[in-house]
């Protein structure tokens, strides 16, 4: 036995879908006797003259008998000698493009039928790109109907052309390409003595052999689905291990508290175990009281990005369209929280690949969007760790899930601070640029490129959009540090309590000026950033409005010291 | 690296969702039917939370009609596990003297469908689990895990909500509900495998025994108790006969067996010729669309 295979079926509609898996089903004696007297009455009823019409075995809802066509994904179990099989047959129509989507986030692999007469359409290229999205690895292209077009060799030549073209465009890594017919049976369980031509083996022997197994991922994540209390000795936290393996006695991060600690126990299900791995439910106990709580994830790499800004490939799958500024509920892992998509980047055109600019985007278009999260969560590419880079935004009114998405990018601050002096490092974007867009009426900031500043290294006074002094002392409360710039130089990186007042300009890690005026003055600020930070944890941010941190910022900053805002109309970057 | 099996990723999926479903929405319910895929339900619960207890109630939806040893064994289960069991009978239905014998497909509406929402309105449960599996019936084959019901408990099938990844959508307005199907890609083989290995306790009657039946239209039905008044020519025989699904007994075909052990009835079950649907009364009342119907009026 091979394993199980999960895969689809999709494809443009009437290319056949339906019909070849009903195919599949019928020929491998796969079905009950009744399901089989079913679908002969049903035949006899039907559209296709008496003839069996093998779709009728999977489109299961009235409105779809009664259209002739597929609304909704239908899953089917089946067995044959060599492996097990779920497949969900997904809708052709554009329309129902989201149900396939569905579809596509639970397989391993896709079957994309093509009809021999048409070609590679648009729908077609539409659901390769989204399969390709959703992270299947492994394709097969079914070039269907072969026997209207006399299973002429030459055709299906030129329709490997094409789907080679497609390939190449989406970077697709495993690919077979097979002429069958679905109705007639040609190459699906037996081979086509009609295309002697082909010699490759049929679908159904390419699905039972292919080998699916993904590179493990050896890095140990779980994101923590509940804490599990039920008297004062255990509180164990419930999840799924979602990659590698952990052992009792191994020594774990909490994200994003960032605490180091050990695995005291570990269960699955009822049973005490050593050791758990990849895909089993666990309830795992450490060494001391930490902060865990849902959402946070337990890791052996203490890196793992915690960020409150990503950008992520976008499926928009709502009626209604997605307009920048719009706030929404992500779900990321097992976290649950506020977002807002702050700026469309780009659109793809799903026929061409090109990648457009726009401010808005409708039901079934692809977009790569900035999402800003109301908190810090663990996050990451969802080619580096797939489960945390897996998510969905959710209407807060008419609670549809209106998109689905996958992180490319995230922004974690942490990484890459641009000052840095031995243990002492401040974040911030005093070097940056902000513009307005025109278009779209946002503020940006420009990043610029990756540049790490040290002791010793000269600073750029002046840009677009900012001019400051060539003595000044930058202050990041946030960071606890303090960088000196005498004569446009970095004369030293210092903890933010070793810092004293020395009479020149101090600015914040932004390049706004602060109205520290003396050393007086800065214990003041300081003190006061610290009390609002205390007072926000306290009382949550979400209800006042504006948050006491902001409100500190506000009396001791000023933005339009040093800096201004350029007017920008063609500013879009990826 | 290890990998899991067949069964282990069934296990692993199922506990993944009842987990969400206990740590998201507000007041889950378990509904519990007696069946072996209840079984396997009540097992997955228990496995989810060990060494706590399943957090949340368990409902069975009584018509009055069930096998009395259904009842027997829900009352031990209950007690075995300390479970917080509930049961609902619709009284009116009762009252009205609704049976299965006279009333046809309104006695499913009825003493099933009506009581069902009925008790989740009583209790106000926002999330209900249920055992279905996608294999047993076409319009479930296309139902979600999570699945939405408006506050008059109908699906509308033709606008589900998409379900990517393991990222459930569990927000609901108020008075709306989810049914939760934490086993929906389960198959019959998968349940009665899984049952094997880890030893879970069915109702008595899968196993086959010297049973009282009586053939009507087709099916074997078991005289379970005086209620059941016979036609003219049938007779009571004794029979050997097994149930691969269990219901309302006078709604609920057996079949001839002499399956006695676990492996026997999943030997029986792996070379059976009719889906096991069919040896329940209900579902082909109404045509190839009988159970969307149901469905869309609130039937699980």
């Amino acid at each position: 036995m091979n394993g199980l295979l999960k895969f689809i079926t999709c494809g443009s509609v009437d290319d056949g879908k339906s019909t070849l898996i009903g195919h599949i089903l019928y020929d491998s004696k796969l079905l009950f006797a009744d399901q089989e007297k079913a679908l002969l009455l049903d035949s006899k009823a039907g559209s296709r003259g008496g003839k069996i019409d093998y779709s009728l075995l999977l489109d299961g809802l009235t409105a779809e008998r009664e259209q002739g066509i597929t609304i909704d994904v239908a899953y089917r179990y089946f067995t044959t000698k060599r492996r097990s099989f779920i497949v969900a047959d997904t809708p052709g129509h554009e329309e129902y493009t989201r149900n396939m989507a569905v579809g596509a986030s639970f397989a391993q692999l896709a079957v994309i039928l093509v009809d021999a007469k048409q070609g590679v359409l648009v729908q077609t290229r539409r659901h390769s790109r989204i399969c390709h999205l959703m992270g299947i690895e492994h394709f097969v292209f079914a070039v269907n109907k072969m026997d209207l077009v006399n299973y002429d060799e030459a055709r299906f030549q030129e329709i490997t052309e094409e789907i080679g073209k497609l390939s190449r465009e989406l970077s697709l890594k495993d690919v077979k390409i097979i002429p069958v017919s679905a109705t007639e049976g040609d190459n699906v369980t037996e081979k086509s003595p009609n295309m002697p031509w082909y010699d490759d083996g049929t679908l159904l022997d390419w699905l039972e052999t292919v080998d699916v197994r993904e590179q493990a991922d050896t890095v140990f994540y779980m994101p923590v689905q509940r804490v599990c209390r039920p008297n004062h000795q255990f509180r164990g936290f419930q999840g799924q291990v979602e990659s590698g393996k952990i052992a009792v006695g191994d020594e774990i991060t909490t994200l994003p508290s960032k605490e180091t600690v050990q695995v005291k126990s570990i269960h699955v299900g009822a049973r005490e175990v050593a050791e758990a791995f990849a895909g089993q439910p666990v309830n795992i106990q450490l060494s001391r009281e930490v902060d865990v709580s849902r959402g946070c994830v337990l890791t052996d790499d203490p890196k793992l990005p915690v960020t409150k800004k990503i950008r992520a490939t976008l499926l928009w799958m709502d009626d209604e369209v997605l307009k920048e500024g719009k706030d929404y509920l992500l779900k990321l892992g097992t976290k649950h929280i506020p977002a807002v998509v702050k700026q469309i980047l780009c659109k793809t055109d799903v026929n061409t690949g090109e990648k457009l600019k726009t401010v808005q985007i409708g039901k079934n278009e692809i977009a790569l969007c900035e999402l800003e999260l109301s908190e810090k969560i663990v996050a990451d590419r969802f080619e580096k760790h797939k489960t945390l880079g897996e998510l969905i935004l959710i209407d807060r009114i008419s609670h549809m899930t209106s998109a689905c998405g996958v992180v490319e990018e995230v922004e974690t601050g942490e990484e890459k601070p641009y000052f840095k002096n031995g243990e002492v490092k401040a974040g911030g974007f005093i070097f940056e640029e902000f513009y307005f867009n025109l278009e779209n009426a946002y503020l940006t900031r420009q990043r610029t490129e990756d540049k790490q500043y040290q002791v010793g290294d000269e600073v750029p006074v002046q840009g677009d959009s900012f001019h400051y002094p060539d003595f000044f002392d930058i202050i990041s409360v946030e960071d606890e540090a303090a960088i000196l710039v005498r004569n446009r130089k970095i004369t030293d990186i210092i903890e933010l309590g070793r810092y004293e007042y020395s009479g020149v300009p101090v600015l914040d890690e932004r390049g706004f000026e602060l109205r520290i005026h003396s050393a007086a003055g800065l214990l003041d600020f300081r003190k006061e950033f610290k009390e609002a930070v205390n007072r926000d944890e306290r009382e949550g941010k979400q209800n006042t409005g504006m948050d006491a941190k902001a409100q500190v910022y506000n009396r001791w900053s000023r933005f339009e010291t040093y800096r201004r805002v350029i007017c920008n109309t063609n500013f879009w970057f990826i | 690296m290890s990998t899991l099996t067949h069964l282990d990723a069934l296990e692993a999926e199922a506990i993944y969702i009842i987990r969400e479903v206990a740590a998201e929405c507000e007041k889950p319910v378990m509904l519990y039917s007696i069946g072996k895929d209840s079984s396997v339900m009540l097992h997955l619960a228990l496995k989810a939370f060990y060494p706590e207890k399943p957090p949340f109630p368990f409902l069975h939806v009584n018509t009055t009609w069930k096998f009395h040893e259904m009842i027997t064994f829900r009352d031990r289960m209950a007690r075995k596990y300390d479970l917080d069991m509930l049961e609902y009978v619709n009284q009116e239905g009762v009252k009205k003297g609704i049976n299965p014998f006279d009333h046809g497909s309104a006695y499913t509406d009825i003493m099933k469908t009506q009581a069902l929402k009925q008790a989740l309105n009583q209790y106000g449960f926002t999330a209900a689990f249920g055992g279905g599996r996608r294999d047993e019936e076409k319009s479930r084959a296309k139902e979600r895990i999570f699945s939405f019901r408006n506050a008059s408990h109908a699906w509308d099938p033709k606008n589900q909500r998409p379900e990517m990844w393991k990222l459930y959508n569990t927000e609901i307005n108020k008075g709306e509900s989810i049914r939760v199907f934490p086993i929906s890609n389960w198959t019959e083989k998968d349940i009665w495998q899984y049952i094997k290995r880890e030893q879970i306790e069915i109702v008595p009657l899968y196993y086959a025994d010297v049973r009282p039946v009586v053939e009507r239209d087709g099916n074997l039905i078991m005289v379970d108790d005086d209620r059941m008044k016979l036609r003219d020519g049938e007779k009571i025989e004794m029979k050997s006969v097994r149930f691969r699904t269990l219901g309302c007994y006078p709604l609920t075909g057996a079949v001839e067996s002499t399956a006695h052990t676990l492996d026997e009835i999943v030997d029986e079950t792996l070379s059976a010729v009719d889906s096991e649907r069919t040896s329940r009364v209900i579902d082909s009342d109404g045509g190839a669309a009988s159970m969307e119907k149901r469905k869309r009026e609130g039937y699980f």
